[in-house]
């Protein structure tokens, strides 16, 4: 099957688009005169590549740089990221004196120098950590460089800690995902363009204006049946569009559709990109039982009916095996009932976890428990957008949302009685206007099924 | 709010009486807490009206404002307030013992043990709600910026003596309240609602009366019946029987009662300035005097019933045995006292109106740390709390069946038993999970090992720390068969969060050190030019180039020569405060 | 009364403080107001309906005037219209301002105070909102007048500190404005309400007993949640109906969302006790929660040692001087 160059859509070409962000962005961050650039990135969109690209570059001008990033899982990745890309190039892997600090097979890379002093690795090219880590880290000479990755989960007071450590910076994050939070109230800062519980960018930018803000225009895993939605939806101000045409990707099925609403469902989401199993309305427990059998059956029946993937990484179709499928939920109690469910049906294999741990990952299709199905009201906590776009945007080919009808009434009911903050800058999406474009969207696409 | 408190509250309901929430209290009491009743008025900006304040529950002050838009005699208000707090507050500043803290040593920049002294006791202010709390907020932002004519022998309308003073005490146990687990400043619904759990939402749990009645009904009736008409019931001329506990007055009551008062209140003083030294002027002193009496009879008509309801929530809570931890926690508030103590008396300027973003990241960590250890200390003082956790997979009860011998591969083995353990609860282990339980008051750790097949319940721990060091455990420090043991998979105590910079050193991704041209706090809309009648632009003038210690801290003050003072709020006739 | 003499200092001299503001928080672009040049127009008319043709002059004459000569127009009291469930209301803002290149901005003027620049946030919230259902009247207007333009965000006008200073904050209120459009849409028709009312249903306070009028109101379907309290008269007899019912949502939201299918406070006491409730699956997780925490809970108090009689409350007894009303 042959790529389709998407230059034929609408004369816009993902991958000169794509570089030519990439290109404006390390232009500025060797020669730009700003101490600080900031970089919007989508999902899919290739953060981490870009990372890489921009470690490289600066090591190789010359520029001994330190990167950081929010969790030793992040950190560990770009080591190896680098490490692929770079093999002779000496990178330090600074880590903490917990058990287990760092993933075992970074001792079969040569070239990563690990250590818990940062001392040890100073003189090296790339040195990389996690944001907690890097706030211990005291009595060095500063970097002239840094690289902060995940900067939009970053929490503000965590940028304070380590701000000190560096020159100038890098930020790269995605605007649209989960965003930080405290569990004591921050109330009494709310406003203060410094507010500690606010993101790390958007203290930087409300102190520093004038710093370039790029945003990188293509998402490559995202495809074209759900970067408009996802654009539209949560990235109203940097939008981005799908780096594969919507001929460009295929989901099929050996073996047809039984009939029920599991496979009527899975069939809708090979054709379209999207499906809704729509259950009856219900008010449930959290772990609605019925949901999350759904939830399990779906998943079962993608890895029974002998799915494959094709698209534009290779003429050869894959087969969809199970660490391709991911299941996504709002709470940790759901995350665990489906894993028994699944275990319960002899599946395993497939990633299940919650918005906050499924950040930054990519499946090739996911199922997911919408965070509103079953509930009486939304709290703020349901109606957080970036929950619903971690859930929303994880998948390479499909997406299927289990939910039981009532949620557009509810959303309707939502009282509006909130507070407002003098001197917050509004966030949008807004979390109402999201879930309502998402669910009208997902409409389209509605298998009912009584189970 | 967690299954447990929520079948509580059910169980309330059915009942028709409050239902406990803890087997003991989690806050500190003091011994002669100052009860402090604020009344405002019901306006959009509350005027300060008036207050019931003391020690003696038999005997409170009643201080009151006949024409709340008379500065004078709001000013005197606030006079006769600090001359009934201050002494209160100065009673525990000179009780002293010798205490270590750490500090960093300028020079050397190691952290060294310091001597320094701690107040034995730390005085503690009780208001009847939240409101009441944010009101001894506004009260200490109002007057702390405030200057006396011995300051400043130009600036108009003068403070009282001490006023200023009272204004930073205030906005420190007000900043204080904020911490979790702390008891400086403490709300009596706040106090009561912790440990009881009525049949009404969170949101009517806010009204003292009600609550009370839930808690402690009269005659042991219902709690629901009798809840039901402390919100509600009046008398014949309108006025709630049981009148809001504040600080705002019922509009029914100022309307009907106390503005045709204040009226009565003006005329007179009208009438008597007319009359000046001349023949009647007797009679209309004893008019005004009487307007007086009316206003203060009514004001005390309304604060009482909430004072005496403050005390009753005191007794009731008094009847409960203080937890363990609790001590340790009034610790770091005697702390707080005495680090306040010592700014105040080293001449340090009042806290600034805005923290800088030092000072905010500070404060949000170090909250984050009490909630933390405030969380762990409730449930490892508490069955009742502890079960709540126990529900949620963050703890678990077990009973050890089986201890069997095992070490550290290391040149120096050391101790590192498996114990295993029956339990009925489901906590949430995963592999090499960490979980502790309380030995000698002191957490020992232990490591999730798995669970024993086939046996329901059975599951395996490895200790890993707290037996000593030889090659043998030291006497007590493994559980025992038999043993029943609460092991939690939170951590007992808090590990503090990793420096920050100082004030001084504000990276520019925070705007740099404050009191720079153009850095500093910034509201997101953009710094106010100076609005009309301002002197100078409102933020940047108040932040001084040296930092300012957090209120929740107690670093030690530095003294230095004095500075100027802030700049005080701009003035109108019709200021309400 | 103070509120008043606040409202006037901004007001006053032409809206001198108000346009002064509004042109330091929104008025990038536009020259600065100039006092003693700025139009106020006169929008006293006959009736409602006359006020709100005159104000819908008015803004047509001081967009048409801002394309020429940069002139700041200040309306003091405007009336607008707006269609609610099929009937119109009448809505007063306390000014618009028309800038000079044709926006046109609400302005409200409160009296609570923004101390340091922040302001008690549900005040805050009730404004925006307010706000914002000037802003969408004013659409209406805005949309049969060429280059006008309606601002999304609103100058909220307050005291500062503890003084009468006026000061002010910009408030967006687009996400007010989806709500209210989304609710506007939504909203029953009074008409249809009416129709589902039993035949002769009056609430005429002047004419029925209060016995008619409680039976009037019950015919009333109400959805009932503690945040009413504060919002609603009619809150109390909301409340009475959720408690009688046994409502679970008497207690608040956040429990209700949290027992799943058991919406009665006698159906979960009774699965927490272990009987079984018809509808609800004996294995039903939150079944299951509450026999737990029910086990739990009861474990707990009965560890307490044997004489702490204080976990229990004993029958209370009235401590002298004590009103009893507040008990």
């Amino acid at each position: 099957m042959t790529a389709t160059t998407a230059s034929d859509r609408a004369g816009f070409d993902p991958g000169a688009e794509a570089a030519r962000a990439t290109d404006a962005i390390l232009y500025d961050t060797l020669h730009g005169a700003y101490r600080g650039v900031v970089v919007d990135s989508p999902p899919g969109a290739g953060k981490s590549t870009l990372v890489v690209r921009a470690a490289l570059e600066l090591a190789a001008a010359g520029r001994p740089l330190m990167v950081v990033a929010q969790t030793n899982a992040q950190v560990d990745d770009l080591v190896s990221r680098l490490a692929e890309k770079a093999p002779d190039l000496p990178v330090g892997r600074l880590h903490s004196n917990d058990p287990d600090p760092y993933d075992p097979l970074l001792n079969e890379l040569p070239s990563v120098r690990k250590s818990a002093k940062a001392a040890d690795l100073a003189g090296l090219d790339v040195v990389v950590s996690t944001a907690a880590k890097w706030a211990h880290v005291q009595g060095v000479e500063p970097w002239r460089h840094a690289i902060v990755d995940e900067a939009y989960q970053m929490r503000s007071d965590a940028l304070l800690a380590v701000a000190g450590l560096f020159e100038r910076a890098l930020f790269v994050g995605d605007p649209g995902q989960l965003d930080p939070f405290s569990v004591v109230g921050a109330d009494q800062w709310a406003g203060l363009s410094y507010d500690p519980s606010s993101s790390a960018v958007a203290t930087l930018l409300a102190h520093n204006p004038e710093l370039p803000q790029h945003r990188l225009p293509v998402s490559w895993r995202l495809p074209a049946s759900a970067a408009p939605l996802v654009s539209d939806a949560f990235y109203p101000y940097t939008p981005f569009r799908s780096g594969t045409g919507p001929a460009d990707r295929r989901l099929t099925f050996a073996v047809p559709s039984d009939g029920s609403g599991p496979d009527r469902v899975v069939d809708e989401a090979a054709a379209s990109g999207w499906g809704l199993l729509e259950l009856p309305a219900r008010r449930t427990p959290r772990t609605d039982p019925e949901a999350v059998s759904a939830v399990a059956l779906v998943v079962r029946r993608l890895l029974e009916r002998g799915g494959a993937t094709a698209g534009e990484r290779g003429p050869q179709a894959a087969p969809l095996t199970a660490d391709r499928v991911a299941v996504g939920t709002a709470h940790r109690d759901q995350a665990a009932a489906v894993r028994a469910a699944l275990a319960g049906l002899g599946v395993t294999g497939v990633a299940v976890d919650t918005a906050n741990r499924l950040q930054g990952r990519e499946f090739d299709i996911t199922v997911v428990l919408h965070p509103l199905s079953g509930r009486p009201d939304a709290t703020a906590f349901h109606l957080e957008t970036g929950r619903l776009c971690v859930l929303a945007s994880r998948h390479r080919h499909a997406c299927i949302v289990v939910c039981r009808a009532g949620v557009p009434e509810l959303l309707d009911e939502h009282p509006s009685t909130e507070p407002v903050q003098l001197g917050v800058t509004i966030k949008f999406p807004d979390g109402w206007e999201a879930n309502h474009a998402v669910l009208s969207h997902l409409a389209e696409h509605r298998v009912p099924w009584q189970p | 709010m967690s299954l447990i408190n929520t079948l509580a509250r059910l169980e309330a309901v059915e009942s028709g009486r409050a239902q406990p929430l803890t087997t003991v209290r989690h806050r500190r009491l003091s011994e002669r807490p100052m009860v402090f009743v604020p009344l405002t008025t019901a306006g959009e900006a509350g005027a300060p009206l008036g207050a019931l304040v003391g020690t003696d529950r038999e005997s409170p002050r009643l201080l009151t404002v006949a024409q709340p838009r008379d500065r004078d005699l709001r000013f005197a208000f606030l006079a006769d307030l600090a001359e009934a707090l201050l002494p209160h507050l100065d009673s525990y500043a000179d009780d002293v013992e010798p205490a270590e803290r750490n500090e960093t040593d300028p020079e050397t920049g190691k952290r060294v043990k310091v001597e320094v002294d701690l107040c034995v006791d730390a005085p503690q202010l009780i208001v009847p709600n939240r409101p009441g709390i944010d009101f001894v907020r506004l009260l200490g932002r109002s007057m702390r910026f405030r200057r006396t004519a011995e300051q400043d022998p130009d600036t108009p309308y003068p403070a009282p003596a001490r006023v200023p003073l009272l204004g930073r005490w205030l906005t420190h146990y007000g900043e204080r309240a904020r911490v979790p687990g702390s008891s400086l400043l403490l709300a009596a619904t706040d106090l009561l609602n912790r440990h009881w759990a009525t049949g009404q939402s969170n949101l009517e749990d806010q009204h003292l009366g009600a609550l009370l009645a839930w808690i402690d009904p009269p005659d042991g009736g219902s709690g629901r019946d009798a809840a039901l008409r402390a919100e509600t019931d009046r008398d014949r001329r309108g006025q709630l029987l049981c009148p809001p506990a504040g600080p705002a007055t019922d509009p029914a009551f100022d309307n009907r009662l106390l503005a045709p008062a204040i009226d009565e209140y003006d005329r007179a003083r009208q009438s008597l300035g007319a009359a000046e030294d001349g023949p009647g002027a007797d009679e209309q002193l004893g008019r005004l005097t009487r307007a007086e009496r009316e206003i203060r009879a009514l004001l005390a008509s309304q604060a009482r019933p909430t004072w005496d309801a403050v005390w009753r929530g005191l007794d009731l809570l008094r009847e409960l045995p203080e937890g363990a931890r609790v001590a340790d926690r009034w610790t770091r508030d005697r702390w707080s006292f005495t680090g306040h103590r010592d700014r105040v008396r080293s001449g340090e300027p009042p806290q600034p109106r805005h923290d800088d973003a030092v000072t905010a990241a500070q404060k949000l960590a170090s909250r984050e740390t009490a909630q933390a250890q405030l969380e762990a200390q409730e449930a490892l003082d508490d069955p009742l709390v502890l079960a709540g956790r126990r529900l949620s997979g963050e703890a678990f009860i077990g009973e050890v069946t089986d201890v069997v011998m095992a070490y550290s591969e290391s040149k120096r083995p050391s101790p590192r038993p498996l114990i295993t353990l029956y339990s009925e609860d489901r906590p949430q282990l995963g592999e090499r999970t960490k979980v502790y339980r309380s030995l000698d008051g002191k957490p020992q750790s232990a490591e999730f090992v798995g669970r024993e097949p086939g046996g329901h319940g059975l599951l395996v721990v490895r200790l890993t720390d707290r037996m000593g060091r030889g090659k043998e455990p030291a006497e007590g420090s493994v559980p025992e068969k038999g043993e029943r043991i609460a092991w939690t998979l939170f951590e007992h105590d808090q590990r503090g969060g990793p420096k920050l910079p100082s004030t001084e050193e504000t990276p520019w991704t925070h705007g740099g050190p404050p009191g720079v041209e153009g850095a500093g706090a910034a509201p997101a809309g953009g710094p106010v030019a100076g609005d009309a009648g301002a002197a100078g632009p409102v933020l940047g003038a108040v932040h001084l180039p040296e930092s300012r210690t957090p209120a929740d801290d107690a670093r030690p003050p530095s003294p230095r020569p004095s500075l100027p003072l802030p700049l005080p709020d701009p003035v109108t006739e019709e200021d309400f405060l | 009364m103070r509120g008043n003499a606040f409202e006037a200092r901004v007001k006053a001299d032409g809206g001198t403080e108000l346009l002064r503001l509004l042109h330091e928080r929104m008025g990038a672009g536009a020259r600065p107001p100039v006092p003693g040049e700025v139009l106020v127009p006169d929008l006293t008319a006959a009736g409602p309906e006359g006020r709100v043709a005159r104000t819908a002059l008015a803004l047509r004459e001081a967009t048409g005037a801002a394309g020429g000569s940069a002139a700041w127009t200040l309306l003091v009291h405007p009336l607008l219209a707006l269609e609610v469930a099929g009937s119109p209301a009448y809505l007063e803002p306390d000014a618009v301002v028309v800038r000079p290149d044709g926006r046109w901005i609400v302005v409200e003027i409160k009296s609570f105070p923004m101390i340091d620049s922040s302001a008690d946030p549900s005040k805050v919230g009730a404004a925006a909102r307010q706000a914002a259902v000037y802003v969408l009247a004013l659409e209406r207007v805005a949309a049969r007048v060429t280059g006008a333009a309606v601002d999304h965000s609103v100058l909220l006008v307050c005291p500062r500190d503890f003084s009468n200073l006026p000061t002010a904050s910009v408030v967006d209120v687009r996400k007010q404005l989806s709500v209210t459009r989304r609710q506007l849409t939504r909203l029953t028709r009074i008409d249809d309400i009416a129709a589902s009312l039993p035949e002769g249903t009056s609430f005429d306070l002047e004419r029925c007993s209060p016995a008619e009028l409680t039976a009037a109101v019950d015919a009333v379907s109400a959805a009932y949640a503690p945040e009413c309290l504060a919002a609603c008269e009619l809150a109390f007899h909301c409340r009475g109906q959720a408690r009688s019912a046994g409502a679970v949502e008497a207690l608040g939201r956040g429990v209700r969302g949290e027992l799943g299918g058991l919406t009665t406070v006698g159906a979960v006491l009774a699965a927490a006790r272990g009987e079984s409730t018809p509808g609800v699956a004996d294995d039903d997780p939150t079944v299951v929660a509450l026999r737990r925490a029910a086990a739990l809970r009861a474990e707990a108090l009965e560890s307490v040692p044997e004489g702490l009689e204080a976990v229990s409350r004993g029958p209370g007894s009235v401590p002298e001087g004590a009103v009893a009303g507040c008990r």
